[in-house]
């Protein structure tokens, strides 16, 4: 009991340096976004500042915030969907109808993450110019499906491994095809874990920046590149570039802040046995 | 309702045979109960049936009709599971229903059956409630009720009553029973308890390492086991085993040596053994009694009073353990030292191969039928 008292204890005094360390730099680029350019670089920083908007104000002027929003959202979105429109039947497969090649094809998947992107994007590109999906929706939303398939079938095998087998026996027996099977047992009884399958998969094609950069310029850009484009080109402007970046994560902050909420009553959804 | 026919049916998986030839005849309206040991076959023969796993080889009939390659749910099968696997997500009068809305029955005839079902089961009170919030015995209800409202041709049990604790047992056997009498259907049940076996059963399949060892009636089993390994797995507490050598063949049967040293008569028919070989002598605890001259000498090391009968295990010489049933008021006492008398009118025979030795006509174990 003591010792369980003073290990909760130190975990707790461990954590908040953690959380400190890692929630700093979000904390900093909050508070610049409000700053003068001048406060911002100021040495030493100034933690009280007369708060201004005028970043906001110059940022939404000079850039289409809202054009390269609605790309993040309909290419993250669009490709978790595609993803998992893929992902559920090999998922599903792959759970419950394993043959000797299921593990390793699940490893092999998992190991072309380990590729470093760049090593591809000579011949992405030119494929990519060959189809005419240069700056494209569309060219973005199926990078963006392939590179977290692996990781949304992994995820769902993990969820879907969790299922009784014999419920989905019974339902086979009460005359449920694979559709009826997937669709009124497989879905509600790991929702859950699909839904937070979902939301890691719209998150890091949100957050993915590599091949936006690459892929896009101006039409099909999501909101990376809207923060990109405040950085360099003409010097440092760290507030603009601070209340861009603020923008450009708010939306996706406040979808996991909402979501998590729903996951963890997700979470404690129904005992199968 | 149905029959139900195996003919040398098969299962491997990988390169390892589980089920090695199994040829059964499952008659219309009958309680087969297939049991054995864990690890024999028992369940994967019952997949095999439900169209859960793939039949390597062999034929399959389910009312006259092969059908090996026909999907579970169109071979007029329910299953009940261990499990009970129930829908977690849904209420009991969805888990009734489901196979109805599946098949597209109107929502008025799926109510109709569902409540049938719930009467019979007498689980009407529950039909709103999910399953997390039923006791075992009541999930067990909702298992079975879900198969009785696809009305099918067969039911299968697999080893649906060990989930439960002894008393609900006991009643959830009388009430499966008791379906089986109401419902008129044939019933596929596969258990490793053989006294669910022998009180449910109209006839039992004793299944070892993928093979049937012996197929009969309850009674027929218990007094006319094919050899030791339905011998020892029929009836509880199981029969005596003692090590013996034939001393001479002929006559009224064959007389054996035991392992103590004593000799008795056996009415079995001698012609395949020969003096000198090695045989086994069985005896089930009822036909063994304490007291008198008896063939055995040893010690009563536990007594077991369970007030209709006392069985007591006594360490005979030799370093065997032989159980007796003795009676409810038997004086024997812990440590006792006493003598063990094997009745050889009512004892069984068996060969170096373990199988038994046929007893001969108009002896006691036609008296026993």
């Amino acid at each position: 009991m003591k010792k369980t008292l003073r290990s909760k204890a130190f975990f707790t005094a461990a954590a908040w340096p953690v959380s400190l360390v890692v929630f700093f730099p979000i904390f900093w680029m909050l508070i610049s976004g409000f700053k003068t350019e001048v406060e911002a670089v100021s040495t030493p920083p100034r933690l009280v500042f007369r708060p201004t908007l005028e970043n906001y104000a110059a940022v939404w002027q000079r850039a289409d915030y809202v054009g390269h929003a609605v790309n993040s959202v309909l290419i993250s979105f669009g490709s978790t969907l595609l993803a998992l429109a893929f992902a559920l039947p090999a998922a599903y497969a792959m759970a419950f109808f394993p043959t000797r090649r299921t593990k390793s094809t699940l490893l092999w998947m998992l190991s072309t993450k380990m590729l470093p992107p760049v090593g591809v994007l000579v011949p992405i590109y030119l494929l990519f110019r060959d189809l005419g999906l240069l700056d494209k929706r569309l060219g973005l939303l199926s990078v963006y499906t392939l590179i977290n398939l692996p990781i949304v079938v992994w995820m769902l095998f993990t969820f879907f491994k969790e299922v009784p087998r014999e419920v989905l026996e019974a339902a086979r027996m009460d005359g449920a095809g694979p559709r009826h099977e997937i669709l009124n047992l497989l879905l509600p009884l790991s929702l859950p874990g699909i839904v937070s399958t979902a939301l890691l998969a719209v998150i890091l094609s949100w957050n993915e920046a590599f091949w936006s950069l690459n892929l896009t310029a101006a039409k099909a850009a999501p909101l990376t590149a809207f923060m990109a484009s405040f950085s360099s080109p003409e010097g440092l402007f760290w507030a603009k570039l601070s209340a861009a970046s603020t923008m450009a994560i708010a939306p996706i902050v406040v979808f996991g802040w909402l979501s998590q909420r729903q996951l963890v009553r997700g979470l404690t959804f129904g005992a199968v046995k | 309702m149905a029959t139900v026919r195996l003919r040398d049916i098969r299962k491997s998986f990988g390169g390892v045979e589980v089920i090695k030839g199994v040829d059964l005849d499952i008659a219309d309206r009958e309680l087969a109960v297939v049991v054995g040991p864990s690890g024999c076959g028992k369940s994967t023969l019952l997949r095999l049936v439900a169209g859960l796993e793939e039949i390597s080889s062999g034929d399959l009939w389910i009312d006259g009709v092969r059908v090996n390659d026909v999907p579970p749910a169109k071979r007029g099968l329910a299953m009940v599971f261990q499990s009970y696997a129930l829908y977690p997500h849904m209420s009991v009068a969805d888990n009734l229903g489901f196979s109805l809305r599946l098949a597209g029955v109107p929502k008025e005839t799926r109510l109709l059956k569902v409540r049938e079902a719930a009467r019979i089961l007498q689980i009407e009170p529950l039909l709103g409630r999910k399953p997390k919030e039923l006791s075992g015995g009541e999930r067990q209800r909702v298992a079975i009720g879900r198969a009785i409202v696809r009305n099918p041709k067969v039911f299968l049990f697999d080893e649906p009553l060990s989930n439960l604790d002894a008393a609900l047992r006991v009643q959830m056997r009388f009430e499966i029973m008791r379906l089986h009498e109401e419902l008129r259907a044939t019933m596929l049940y596969v258990t490793h308890d053989q006294v669910e076996a022998m009180t449910m059963a109209d006839v039992i399949v004793v299944l070892n390492g993928g093979l049937i060892e012996q197929v009969g009636t309850p009674l027929d089993l218990y007094h006319h086991p094919r050899n030791l390994f339905v011998a020892g797995f029929i009836g509880s507490p199981r029969m005596n085993f003692v090590p013996a050598t034939v001393m001479r063949v002929g006559g009224g049967g064959v007389s054996v040596t035991l392992a103590g040293g004593a000799t008795i008569e056996v009415p079995a028919a001698s012609d395949r053994l020969r003096p000198g070989e090695s045989v086994t002598l069985g005896a089930r605890p009822e036909h063994l009694s304490l007291g008198g001259a008896g063939s055995f000498q040893g010690e009563a090391l536990v007594v077991e009073r369970l007030g209709s009968a006392t069985f007591v295990h006594v360490a005979v010489e030799g370093g065997a353990m032989l159980t007796v049933q003795a009676g409810d008021d038997h004086p024997v006492r812990l440590h006792d030292r006493v003598s063990v008398k094997v009745n050889g009118e009512t004892a069984h025979l068996f060969d170096a191969a373990g199988l038994t030795v046929a007893a001969i006509k108009g002896n006691r174990q036609e008296k026993n039928k």
